[in-house]
């Protein structure tokens, strides 16, 4: 990063950056051919996106014996993975709306690209529960309306609830995430150089004009949006861990789960944002936007959800112990040390569940060093360990719950097959397909959120000299012509 | 934007604590009425210098959440109790709690939409293929006071005072040509002072 734009003392941006700057650097990539690492990775992306398209199409018509499912797991790898994803949403909404009103300034470098990661990740894990359904192109007999049948679906089922939560959580996340563009595609039209764009923009725009008579109705929806999206981030993990809660079998039903799986969820969400944004600020050169000092906020945000995290998994284990009830008490156990007992699972199921303790619990203590928390190698890195040690989390909930319940007659092993590990990092490649797009003909920060926060000006105020800035400058009239001759 | 009442005086500056400031002084001290002003992000406190109502979006976004609680819950009622009943596990046709989510998710998602197209109304926001604007530069880096002029009196009275108050620019705005959808700015515009 350029020296000369380091954030202020006790700021999250440098106040020598000025607005027309900050337009000009993040419509940059909107308005030039795609650079070199962009092609190689939407490429890669694109590959492994064909993972997942494969296995779907021969499923499709032969059904959904090739991938491992059978009795008693019949929720495989993609429940996991659409559980995966949609907690990968989380940190999205908890910045653009919990960190708003608790006016976290800091929130608006970072909260159009981790509100765009929400939605693709929300369309990532929506796949999964169609594609599981077997027969997907009856899919829509998820949602109640009135059919030939005249039957209705059953409102008493978490899994119905699941299909509101999630499809009200996605149509929520993308009309905020819409709010934030419209000023947005204004500065975009504004500023485009042909008319095909100066259209396209305007329509993205909506005719937004930036007078404060809209800025007053526009500051109250969003306003409002963030009171709405804060119950709703916060129901939908907890609604997707009623699909478990609400069943009665050990590992499942405990009534830790809601607040668990939403403190999951953020932790794995800051995990992904800081692994994309580690990338894409060194991609698109928006280090000085996405400074050091954010980065090691999220860190510190990985850190605390570690710990919350953490402590579930101790008081999963302490409450099967304090239940007295032998079929919790049996789960853990085996969960744990199962394959040294000879009681049941296997080294694949024991290395899922100490993969998960140590990605989860023990690796992200490393941030309690600064160092290591300022790193960007450390961090990335450590972010991936996280997002692998969430994905064993679900996988150790619902398949070593399932694997082996009350009676040993039923009991059955499940191993994913190749075509299970083709859609599950085939939905990767999806993901980051989506967000390479994003990155290309959006813009990656919400410019005029970014603009309000920066520091106090660096020229002084026309009207009286210099406000509230500790800074020398130059005279104003002087700045006030460079100003002009852009 | 086609709000704007014509004539008027524009006054370009590039920093929204001036234009709070001037905006401020222009209403209470001058007493230029229907003010408005354009800036590139919502400067804090410009509502109450313009003098605007608080925005009804958010009654409406509440009556939405509402409505979504009422309509989520009936809808579950009347399905499970009224248009074909079927006994679950001996539960009663109604059964509440069990609908709660249901009904928190139908709440939240007819407000946002209440929320956000009511936004749109009260902006008159839609999308267009051109839209009227006053300068390139308010998406961007500029902050511009609209004072609305009648008579050739006032004009020159906004003119200077725009002018002694540190404008960086001075411009006036004569008409509204709707089928360019543009606006026509007088042809000698004027310098400003300072």
């Amino acid at each position: 990063m350029s020296l000369a734009l380091e954030p202020d003392e006790g700021k999250y941006l440098s106040s020598k950056i000025k607005m027309e700057q900050v337009t000009d650097e993040v419509l940059a990539p909107m308005g030039r051919f795609p650079s070199l690492p962009w092609h190689i990775a939407f490429g890669m992306a694109q590959a492994t996106a064909l993972l997942l398209l494969g296995p779907v199409a021969y499923q499709m018509f032969n059904g959904l014996g090739i991938f491992g499912i059978t009795n008693p797991v019949g929720w495989g790898v993609y429940i996991v993975t659409f559980v995966f994803w949609v907690g990968i949403g989380h940190a999205g909404t908890l910045i653009s709306a919990i960190l708003f009103l608790f006016r976290q300034n800091w929130r608006t470098s970072i909260n159009r690209s981790a509100e765009a990661m929400t939605i693709f990740a929300v369309m990532t894990a929506g796949l999964f529960p169609l594609i599981h359904v077997g027969r997907t192109w009856v899919a829509y007999w998820l949602v109640p309306y009135p059919a030939e049948r005249a039957l209705w679906v059953n409102f008493r089922s978490p899994l119905l609830w699941d299909v509101f939560a999630v499809t009200t959580y996605f149509t929520v996340s993308l009309l905020f995430w819409y709010q934030g563009l419209i000023p947005d595609w204004a500065t975009a039209r504004d500023r485009a150089k042909n008319k095909f764009f100066r259209m396209l923009y305007s329509v993205l725009s909506f005719g937004w004009t930036g007078s404060t008579r809209d800025w007053n109705h526009y500051e109250r929806a969003y306003r409002q949006f963030a009171f709405l999206a804060t119950p709703l981030v916060l129901s939908v993990h907890s609604i997707v861990s009623f699909d478990f809660a609400v069943a009665n079998l050990p590992g499942w039903h405990t009534t830790i789960f809601p607040p668990y799986f939403v403190a999951g969820a953020i932790f794995s969400g800051f995990a992904m944002v800081v692994t994309l944004l580690v990338i894409m600020r060194v991609l698109f050169k928006l280090e000085h936007y996405i400074t050091m000092k954010h980065l090691e906020l999220m860190n510190k945000v990985i850190l605390a959800t570690s710990l919350l995290v953490g402590y579930a998994y101790a008081s999963e284990f302490y409450i099967a112990w304090y239940s007295g009830h032998e079929y919790e008490q049996y789960q853990f156990v085996s969960r744990a040390l199962g394959f040294l007992l000879g009681t049941s699972g296997s080294i694949f199921y024991a290395c899922t569940f100490w993969g998960m303790v140590i990605c989860n619990v023990v690796i992200p203590h490393l941030f309690w060093s600064k160092k290591i928390r300022t790193s960007i190698p450390a961090m990335f890195i450590i972010s991936i360990f996280v997002n692998i040690g969430m994905w064993l989390e679900r996988f150790n909930i619902f398949i070593l719950s399932l694997h082996n319940d009350f009676l040993p007659s039923s009991w059955g092993y499940y191993i994913p097959t190749i075509f299970d590990w083709m859609v599950v990092v085939g939905s990767f490649g999806f993901f980051f397909t989506l967000f390479l797009v994003f990155c290309r003909v959006f813009p990656t920060l919400a410019i005029a959120e970014v603009k309000a926060t920066l520091p106090a000006p660096s020229h002084g105020s026309r009207l009286h000299g210099h406000h509230d800035d500790h800074h020398g400058h130059a005279a104003p009239a002087a700045h006030s012509h460079a100003a002009e001759a852009h | 934007m086609a709000r704007i009442q014509v004539p008027a005086i524009l006054g370009f500056y590039d920093d929204g604590h001036d234009l709070l400031e001037v905006t401020t002084k222009a209403r209470e001290a001058e007493g230029f009425k229907n003010l408005d002003a354009y800036t590139p992000y919502p400067v804090h406190g410009m509502e109450e210098a313009l003098g605007l109502k608080a925005s009804p979006v958010g009654t409406i976004a509440r009556i939405g959440l509402v409505s979504g609680a009422f309509l989520g819950f009936m809808l579950q009622s009347w399905t499970s109790a009224v248009d074909w009943p079927i006994n679950i596990g001996g539960k009663p046709f109604v059964s509440w709690p069990a609908w709660i989510p249901i009904t928190f998710e139908s709440a939240v998602l007819l407000a946002a939409f209440c929320n956000l197209l009511s936004m749109f109304a009260f902006c008159g926001l839609y999308p267009r293929p051109k839209t009227m604007i006053l300068s390139k530069r308010i998406t961007n880096d500029r902050f511009v006071l609209v004072i609305p002029v009648s008579g050739e009196e006032e004009e020159k009275r906004a003119i200077a005072f725009l002018q002694s108050n540190g404008a960086l620019k001075v411009k006036i705005v004569d008409g509204i040509d709707h089928e360019k959808q543009q606006v026509i700015f007088r042809a000698a515009p004027l310098e400003a002072a300072g």
